[in-house]
């Protein structure tokens, strides 16, 4: 069994790649993620696990490593918050378009620009849509405790080896600065070179050997005949990817009249919501979206044919809203709260809009 | 004299090296990118690390790199190769990473990465061909482009109250303490390409011995781009290239040069 212990949401993403058997972390500070390469440092794995932890330059230079160390197949990390995540979009399309899996921590803050410093949900769209150039997706997953902090580690690195893809753990200041009990992981050794060739022997830089033909990682292709055909090959990954990996949790939706819609934090605060609003005899239930690529279209649409209404509830000007709107059709309404620029909203809120924008009271 | 016996192993005095390519290469014809690939086969080949070597390739007209030398690649974003080999070195320390790049690539869009993966002392080696302009996109200037000299974006010359100074980043690159080895080449006559080689070849092996970062610049031309004919542009870079980035080495010491670094003590 696991240990048990009190930590932060930050510190668990550090310890959590130390104990997934990670090869190597680059990052640069940035508020309110900083705990991350902190701890990292004040561990040591390089001592422990042989586990490289690096400060990078900048953003734009710690993206571009982590592209390189990726590309011979290790698994790799790197964290941020927004300002930062938008440094790194140039990094994030070459990796996707280069297919090499690692994985992303993104602690959000308010935007846009330099904004604030307090938690935020405003990069939905940047983390699901793209962000940089190109059509490619990212597998994004939305921790809403200090132990899916933990847990999703291991799970970011196995969908990203899985797809050949890099992975990104949305989270915000919320998350990543409060303090929960965890159930840590317990140590799974790093990848012996025997291993990494058994499982990525097919396309990692790691030296031409034995005389095989030259690996060339890229996402250069002049022909345009061939790039169409690397896309069409990206498109039915994520295809597969909305088919196989959804995942998101339903609280109280069995006898629920009405919906809401959130992830993350905004989600555990909606919890809270469910629950005075029950007391006050609203039959309301939450559907929190796990994965926010691929997107947990089919069981909102399921749940539209049950409840009178939704409510999406997100600490941004009204992003996934549109998603949920898109897979609840027209036959319901589908409306949005949210607090903007760094506010949490309360539970008490969230049930004041529920009865005004929902139910009319 | 039967042509059989001239055509005769024992009168081999010249070879391809195995680790280039058959693919006809894309660069123009007078172009100096052939004989660098040419000598960094080479170099590869004879230190016997061809196995064990992973060559980052730049964006600009040597983005193709890896279609000439027959060893593992990895494509960098523009500017970002010395972090790409960061990457690579650093969690594959029994490799051998080099960055092949140009001078818009390392000395504009990628200064921030080059400087500091210098100046953390990265375990590689860096090529730099600098021809003082952009040749991919078609002769824009580059950071390097001398002062007065025509290019598409400076058509009537560089004019330094708009467009700033030619960069000597070379020069730069030696001040720091994480370089082992820097040093500035050229390609344009056989015994430059000898000169050269040799220090293609010390540059790999400080990274063998983990040195920390070695640096080859190789004053190159553009004929294509400067608009003249190959051996024009020969002339053109001795004339004016050289007495701005004189041929010559720079640094070659170890890592951690005591003049120019010193740590806390508690």
């Amino acid at each position: 069994m696991g240990e048990l212990r009190l930590m932060k949401g930050n510190e668990v993403i550090a310890e959590a790649a130390i104990r997934c058997g990670c090869d190597g972390y680059f990052g640069y500070p940035i508020t309110p993620q900083s705990e991350i390469m902190e701890t990292l440092m004040e561990r040591e794995p390089w001592n422990e696990t042989g586990m490289v932890v690096l400060q990078a330059e900048s953003e734009v230079a710690s993206i571009h490593m982590l592209y390189g160390a990726a590309g011979s197949g290790k698994k790799v990390l790197t964290s941020s918050s927004s300002p930062g995540i938008s440094l790194m979009a140039e990094g994030i399309s070459y990796l996707a378009g280069a297919e090499l899996p690692c994985l992303i921590v993104n602690v959000q803050r308010g935007g846009p620009g330099l904004g604030t410093i307090q938690p935020s949900q405003a990069d939905y769209w940047q983390s699901t849509k793209g962000g940089g150039h190109g059509d490619y997706r990212l597998i994004v997953l939305a921790p809403s405790s200090v132990q899916e902090m933990n847990d999703f580690v291991e799970l970011g690195f196995k969908l990203a080896f899985k797809y050949r893809n890099p992975a990104m753990i949305l989270t915000d200041g919320v998350i990543g600065q409060m303090m929960e009990k965890v159930v840590l992981s317990d140590y799974i050794p790093r990848s012996t070179d025997e291993e990494i060739e058994a499982r990525c022997g097919s396309w990692i830089t790691s030296g031409r050997k034995n005389a095989r033909e030259r690996h060339v990682i890229t996402s250069l292709e002049l022909d345009s005949g061939r790039m169409e055909v690397n896309n069409i090959r990206f498109q039915s990954k994520y295809a597969k990817m909305e088919e196989d990996e959804v995942l998101y949790e339903e609280i109280q939706c069995e006898d629920a009249e009405y919906l809401i819609v959130a992830f993350g934090s905004s989600a555990r605060i909606c919890q809270k919501a469910v629950d005075v609003a029950r007391e006050k005899g609203i039959k309301v239930g939450l559907l929190r979206p796990i994965t926010l690529f691929p997107f947990p279209k089919k069981p909102i649409g399921e749940l539209a044919k049950k409840v009178k209404g939704m409510l999406v509830v997100e600490m941004n000007a009204g992003q996934m809203v549109e998603d949920v709107q898109l897979a609840a059709g027209c036959s319901i309404p589908v409306k949005y709260y949210g607090r903007l620029g760094g506010i949490v909203p309360g539970p008490g809120e969230v049930v004041q809009a529920l009865e005004q924008k929902l139910i009319g009271g | 004299m039967e042509l059989a016996e001239i055509i005769n192993p024992n009168n081999l005095v010249y070879e391809k090296p195995k680790l280039l390519t058959d693919n006809t290469m894309h660069y123009c014809p007078g172009c100096g990118h052939g004989v660098v690939h040419k000598l960094l086969a080479e170099v590869i080949e004879e230190l016997g690390i061809e196995e064990k070597t992973i060559g980052v390739s730049p964006v600009g007209c040597a983005v193709f790199a890896y279609n000439y030398i027959d060893i593992d690649w990895q494509e960098a974003a523009h500017g970002r190769a010395p972090a790409v080999a960061t990457g690579i070195a650093r969690v594959n320390p029994d490799k051998v990473v080099f960055t092949y790049q140009g001078d818009g690539d390392l000395a504009s869009i990628g200064t921030a990465e080059i400087m500091h993966a210098c100046n953390r002392g990265e375990n590689i080696v860096v090529i730099f061909v600098n021809n003082a302009i952009y040749g991919m996109t078609g002769g824009q200037m580059a950071p390097t482009t001398l002062l007065g000299q025509v290019t598409s974006t400076t058509p009537m010359g560089r004019d330094a109250s708009r467009n700033g100074y030619p960069l000597k980043i070379t020069e730069l690159i030696a001040q720091l303490a994480g370089t082992s080895y820097v040093t500035r080449q050229s390609v344009h006559t056989p015994a430059a390409i000898r000169k050269c080689r040799k220090s293609i070849s010390k540059a790999f092996q400080a990274a063998l011995d983990k040195k920390g970062t070695a640096f080859v610049e190789i004053v190159s031309t553009c004929n294509m781009n400067w608009k003249l004919d190959p051996v024009e542009a020969n002339k053109w870079m001795e004339t004016n290239m050289f007495p701005f980035y004189p041929p010559g080495d720079l640094k070659d010491s170890s890592k951690n040069d005591p003049a120019s670094y010193s740590p806390l003590k508690n």
